[in-house]
């Protein structure tokens, strides 16, 4: 048992640290999701009630909640392949071995990450301007008629899409980059000896090592792009036509807009909640595909 | 988000007492933060060099917030005890602020005061800012909406003179819509606003909301009046289904004729002035809303100056109050920004006086009517606008409307019932 209490002592640190700013927060927003913490409440506690599960309830016959939820999972379904395939196809390129000035280009697509996105947003929103914008003359050269990027409701999502994949490749790309060095040169000298094209070494070599590196990128992007705030919030403030409010927007806007704080922790926990949902699957089919 | 003190202020103040070690130290120095928003933000800096030097040992720490934000920071400086001594607070936020017992009444002050009196303003600013028979604001600048129209169209289609009635406005829509060559619509009542439709609804006599702001009151046949000449000027085709942010540039499409009708605020008196061009100023004016029968009332908007409780020195925060009331600084406001003085005395001066496309706001505001005084207004207009969109689509009637904007209405005052149903009982 000595082992077990040495052991003991070592975690106390990390497990008080963990207990004192996660758990104790945690436990107070699921109480303050049951009560109607609103600015009534914030200006005398004895008008705050108890409510049961009405937050809730309240919230799933919302109509704006279920379309910050598809919003929300609009970006997911569609920026999480393209943001990984852009990753890995940027990684690749990097470890080739045709690569020139690779540690150049290396920081160069690593770049868009650690700038501040406030300040990156101010340069996108002239690159989607529909008069005057980069985007627009390039597709103008094709012969596509201006589209008002942040304008219509059915382009503002895409617009929102492509400038987070932008802004984020780059963090997946070094992982990848680093996985590739861990497969073992033979591996492809093997391949190519029995006649392998690239792509079925690609297919049947690189990917099938690359595989546990996979399931941490995409836990990490699905859990970060379901969280999707910042974007809408310089870019578009959840317009046009609420057609950029994701379900963290939406719980902003109760909480801090209209104070309602009873209803943003319900909608904190309820994404919290989809988002456990979503990494237990995305775990039992990899552990079912081998790749854990 | 949250709000910190400014360490500039703090460095500064630090700095200040490092000189003041070699200067006779100076006990009464004063440092008031004031906060204000967007354009007024940045103008009202240029006043306070007068201010300071007309009261030595004030001085102002102007800061200026932007309107997206300024909202959730005030709520959140109040939370976390940052206010400032001063605000701007738009006249709509302060029945929520005076809720959270965060407004200095200032009564007593308006009561010994020669410069802020109920009588130099118009009435229905005035009132804006008592909340629950408490005055909690002095006026700053006003707003409220009215006709933008196309002078030279209206006189093509026979209307030498801009309506004042309800029925004489569906005329000229029509006419205008009429003319040859016309392309378009006569009118824009954006979608995405809900301002036309609340004018039309506050020139009615029955108020918007019952039972001491408890319940809607939008099923009454004076909102449904206002709901159906709404949406019988959709019906007609006499304005787009479309919101301001689907119209690519306002101001040339104005121009070209696109529109000869546009209900909007005092800030694009400048903006029409700047963006058509000088030979083309001829062609617009504005005019009063037109009402059911004659002139009607307008939105009693616009942004008051308030004292938050916490502050140290509120008697030097009234002074800067009072100060930024008076008729002259005033009207030097109004020519730096282009804002409407809520003083009759200041639009007997210039640049107001003079100033004939404001004719019409000096006219109006002698009508304007404060919106319901609840915190929870805000959120009902936005509803109220929602369910309006979905009428002039065609998918409900206008009774259908009008009990949906209840049924929403009741559903965000259900706790405001509950505390007067409590305080009704605490008192018997």
């Amino acid at each position: 048992m000595k082992g077990g209490q040495a052991g003991w002592a070592f975690v106390a640190p990390a497990l008080a640290v963990i207990g004192l700013f996660f758990l104790v927060p945690t436990m107070a927003a699921l109480a303050l999701s049951l009560t109607d913490f609103d600015i009534y409440a914030l200006a005398d506690l004895r008008n705050l009630r108890f409510v049961g599960f009405r937050n809730y309830a309240e919230l799933l016959a919302n109509p704006l909640f279920w379309q910050a939820l598809g919003n929300t999972l609009y970006f997911v379904v569609v920026g999480v392949p393209i943001s990984i395939a852009v990753s890995l196809a940027a990684a690749l390129l990097l470890e080739s071995r045709l690569a020139r000035f690779r540690s150049f280009f290396r920081t160069a697509l690593f770049a868009p990450v650690v700038t501040t996105l406030v300040a990156v947003a101010v340069i996108w929103r002239y690159l989607l301007h529909t008069h005057y914008g980069l985007l627009n003359y390039a597709l103008g050269a094709l012969g596509v008629s201006p589209v008002d990027w942040l304008g219509d409701p059915h382009w503002a999502m895409p617009a929102i899409i492509l400038f987070a994949v932008w802004k984020n490749f780059g963090y997946n790309m070094l992982i990848f980059v680093a996985g590739l060095q861990t497969i073992p040169e033979d591996l492809y000298e093997a391949a190519r000896m029995d006649g392998a094209s690239a792509l079925r070494r690609f297919w049947h070599v690189t990917l099938p090592a690359l595989a546990p590196v996979l399931l941490l990128v995409s836990l990490l992007t699905v859990a970060g792009y379901l969280q999707l705030f910042a974007e809408p919030y310089v870019m578009t403030q959840g317009g046009p036509q609420q057609s950029t409010v994701s379900v963290l927007y939406f719980m902003f806007e109760q909480g801090f807009k209209w104070w309602n704080l009873g209803t943003a922790s319900a909608v904190a926990f309820l994404l919290f909640v989809m988002i456990l949902a979503v990494t237990l699957i995305q775990l039992a089919v990899a552990r079912r595909r081998g790749a854990l | 988000m949250t709000a910190r003190p400014p360490r500039r202020a703090l460095l500064a103040q630090i700095g200040a007492a490092t000189l003041a070690g070699c200067a006779p130290a100076r006990k009464d120095g004063v440092v008031l933060k004031f906060w204000a928003m967007g354009r007024e933000g940045e103008v009202v800096q240029t006043l306070m060099p007068a201010f300071e030097r007309a009261n030595p040992g004030i001085r102002v720490d102007v800061q200026q917030l932007p309107w997206s934000a300024a909202h959730a920071k005030l709520l959140t400086g109040f939370a976390g005890g940052s206010l400032p001594d001063v605000c701007e607070v738009g006249n709509t936020w302060l029945p929520e602020f005076a809720a959270l017992r965060a407004l200095e009444p200032l009564d007593a002050l308006v009561a010994g005061s020669r410069v802020v009196r109920a009588a130099d303003d118009f009435p229905g600013i005035w009132r804006t800012n008592i909340v629950d028979g408490v005055l909690c604001g002095a006026p700053w600048y006003v707003d409220t909406r009215l006709l933008f129209y196309r002078r030279d169209l209206l006189a093509k289609a026979g209307f030498p003179v801009a309506p004042t009635t309800w029925a004489q406005w569906m005329a000229a829509m029509q006419a205008v819509k009429g003319l040859a060559g016309s392309s378009g619509y006569p009118a824009l009542l954006p979608l995405n606003e809900f301002e036309p439709l609340l004018t039309l609804a506050l020139q009615q006599d029955d108020p918007l909301l019952r039972d001491g702001g408890g319940r809607g009151n939008f099923r009454s046949a004076g909102f449904r009046r206002a709901l159906a000449f709404y949406g019988e000027v959709f019906r007609r085709g006499l304005a787009p289904l479309e919101s301001s942010t689907q119209i690519g540039n306002l101001y040339d499409e104005f121009d070209r004729g696109s529109f000869a009708f546009y209900v909007t605020g005092p800030w694009n008196l400048g903006e029409f002035r700047r963006r058509l061009p000088a030979a083309r100023q001829d062609i617009w004016m504005t005019a009063p809303m037109p009402g059911p029968a004659g002139p009607g009332a307008g939105i009693a908007g616009g942004s008051s100056l308030a004292v938050f409780r916490g502050s140290r020195d509120k008697a030097a925060a009234w002074r800067l109050v009072e100060y930024l009331s008076q008729s002259q600084v005033q009207s030097r406001f109004s020519a730096l920004t282009g804002d409407l003085s809520p003083r009759r005395d200041a639009w007997s001066a210039p640049p107001l006086a003079g100033d004939v496309k404001a004719a019409a706001f000096r006219d109006q505001l002698e009508r304007v009517k404060p919106t319901p005084q609840v915190p929870e207004w805000e959120r009902i207009a936005t509803e109220m606008q929602l369910v309006a969109e979905q009428m002039v689509h065609g998918r409900l009637s206008v009774d259908q409307a009008a009990a949906e904007i209840d049924r929403r209405a009741d559903r965000l005052l259900e706790k405001r019932r509950w505390m007067l149903a409590r305080r009704a009982g605490a008192t018997p």
